[in-house]
């Protein structure tokens, strides 16, 4: 404890006395003078198409240029929030330069076929005035998706620690998962359309479905992969069978049940979107299909962001989950 | 202190009597036959290497031992009863280390205490094991954090935890480097007196067999039979350079079929 706190101690004098890179950020500045010049370009030049909200854009991308200029000037007081900041510095300095691109193909000069891309203000719009609407879609979609996901996760894991302890199990369960485990969950669309009385609850099983085949598939690999070792330690000591699948098994099998997870959630995003698109009246999907419907494309653009957005924090979590359980690992692939 | 507590609690080590021991190894209906009419005594508190050419069955007979395998024919008794199954009185060392990479150095020595459910009562044991083989301060640690010597050490802590009266040790300092090797070996005789245990030793090594060992049987290749066994009558610490080891580990190479 002492060691460590007497080699901190020195780094922020030195820092902040030695380095003036520390009080002042200039790829910060440059930046923030990305996105007013955005900020400036969105709102001097005339629109060449009908659009909203080209002032709001504006706007914003101004507001994101001094938040982004005061930062640099005030980065000592920011500590590591600002050093993270300092890591997305060049991305930060790319991203107005793609929206003036992006501004000028569509809203500017109209050089993108219309109306099948959208502006950024069209965007922008979307999220301003049909947020009741996205955002319950949204909520619809991610009560569906964890639902089923956390049930297919639950059986597949269950089902894949018997399917590695247990012949019997193995004797009765291997050929069914052969045969059908293979099969994309959304062949079952039609049946379970008219097997379940609501399409949510079908939906909820088509995606638990999807979850489950690699789930059970991998856990069933990692326990049948377990050291052999470690049960006849375990035995010696005088443990339990009990023992050996909780305390062994299942924690041996781990890195490999993440694994299942991670493709479990996978395979549980296309078909929740399947299920949306063909059955489902809410969500996401459902969302895109009508956007798609009414030729409304910004409207589909917005979807598919915070759809984009929904799945990629959804895999974030997970694999945070697994960061911390699986801390003893060595050289784990950081998300 | 430690030494103290450690004897307290120990009981005398186990009589192993192993009789008319033969095993094979059923290879998809092909029977390979290991040990082959095997007769071994150890008296309780003996410390005994069983020295012979790699995979010669020696790991097999520990197997049998401890209770993990049945012996095909004859009879495996410990203080006079058949082995029929694994007991925390007898614990086994393999080559590898095997721990859980998952648990810490403490939580791997706790293993048996949790298994028998006794972590609450007499957790501090695990502490007790821990300071006898040197890794105080590594409780925390994981094991990919150690070196081979130091994961080893946690495997005997492991084993020691459960006041054993047979300790089986396969080949426990043959993946260590020379240096560790000769350091551990002192070891393993400081725990084996301290404790009063029956130790039993599969090793290839002649020398380590001469060090340790008060009596060394020595195995033919496989199936292994017993060719032959030498008396090490020599206190600890020994010397390598002791003139009846030297001797003795001529008489040694002889037996295996290697002239020294």
């Amino acid at each position: 404890m002492s060691a460590s706190t007497a080699l901190n101690a020195p780094l922020p004098a030195t820092g902040a006395a030695g380095r003036p890179a520390a009080r002042l950020w200039a790829g910060g500045l440059l930046a923030g003078a990305a996105w007013i010049g955005a900020a400036l370009l969105i709102a001097l030049l005339p629109d060449a198409i009908e659009v909203g909200r080209t002032t709001e854009l504006a706007a914003s991308a101004g507001l994101i240029g001094l938040a982004l200029a005061l930062g640099s000037l005030a980065m000592p007081l920011l500590g590591a929030a600002g050093a993270r900041l300092r890591r997305a510095g060049p991305w930060l300095t790319v991203l107005p330069l793609a929206l003036a691109a992006w501004e000028l193909a569509t809203a500017k000069f109209a050089l993108l076929p219309l109306p099948f891309f959208a502006s950024p203000q069209g965007l922008l719009e979307v999220y301003l005035e049909d947020w009741p609407r996205l955002g319950e879609s949204t909520l619809r979609s991610l009560w569906l998706l964890l639902t089923g996901y956390l049930l297919g996760a639950a059986a597949g894991f269950v089902a894949g620690v018997a399917l590695g302890w247990s012949r019997a199990v193995g004797y009765w369960v291997h050929p069914v998962l052969r045969l059908l485990g293979p099969l994309p969950a959304t062949a079952w669309l039609p049946v379970a359309f008219f097997v379940f009385p609501t399409s949510g609850s079908a939906s909820t099983f088509l995606v638990a479905l999807a979850t489950w085949f690699p789930v059970t598939v991998l856990t069933w690999s990692g326990v049948s992969g377990v050291n052999k070792a470690y049960y006849d330690i375990a035995r010696t000591l005088g443990a339990s069978p009990t023992f050996l699948v909780l305390k062994v098994a299942v924690p041996a099998a781990l890195p490999q049940v993440f694994v299942g997870l991670f493709m479990g959630l996978g395979a549980s995003f296309s078909v929740l979107v399947v299920a949306e698109m063909l059955g489902v009246k809410a969500g996401l999907g459902w969302y895109l299909q009508w956007a798609q419907g009414w030729a409304a494309y910004a409207n589909m653009y917005a979807a598919l962001l915070v759809m984009a957005v929904m799945c990629s924090s959804l895999v974030t979590l997970l694999f945070k989950g697994r960061d911390r359980l699986l801390a003893w690992q060595k050289g784990t692939v950081r998300w | 202190m430690v030494s103290v507590a450690l004897q307290a609690t120990a009981a005398a080590g186990m009589a192993v009597d192993i009789r008319g021991v033969s095993h094979a190894f059923d290879l998809e209906g092909r029977l390979l036959p290991v040990l082959d009419g095997i007769d071994l005594q150890a008296a309780p508190g003996e410390f005994v290497a069983l020295l012979g050419p790699s995979g010669c069955g020696k790991s097999t007979l520990l197997r049998l031992l401890a209770g993990l395998d049945q012996p095909s024919e004859g009879a495996v008794l410990g203080d006079g009863a058949p082995i029929t199954r694994p007991d925390p009185s007898r614990v086994l060392v393999f080559q590898d280390p095997t721990l859980y990479p998952w648990r810490t150095v403490r939580a791997n020595v706790a293993l048996g205490l949790e298994a028998r459910g006794l972590l609450k009562r007499q957790g501090h044991r695990a502490q007790q094991a821990i300071d006898t083989v040197g890794l105080t301060g590594f409780e925390q640690a994981y094991p990919h954090q150690l070196s081979g010597g130091m994961a080893q050490r946690v495997a005997l802590a492991r084993a020691l935890v459960n006041d054993p009266r047979l300790m089986l040790l396969d080949e426990p300092l043959g993946k260590l480097d020379s240096l560790t090797r000769l350091a551990m070996q002192g070891e393993l005789v400081r725990l084996w007196q301290r404790s009063g245990m029956t130790a039993l030793l599969v090793t290839h090594d002649v020398e380590e067999a001469l060090m340790l060992a008060q009596r060394v049987v020595i195995f033919g290749p496989r199936p292994a039979r017993i060719v032959g066994e030498l008396v090490v009558d020599r206190p600890h610490p020994r010397h390598r350079d002791d003139p009846h080891l030297i001797a003795l580990r001529r008489e040694a190479l002889a037996l295996l079929g290697l002239s020294g």
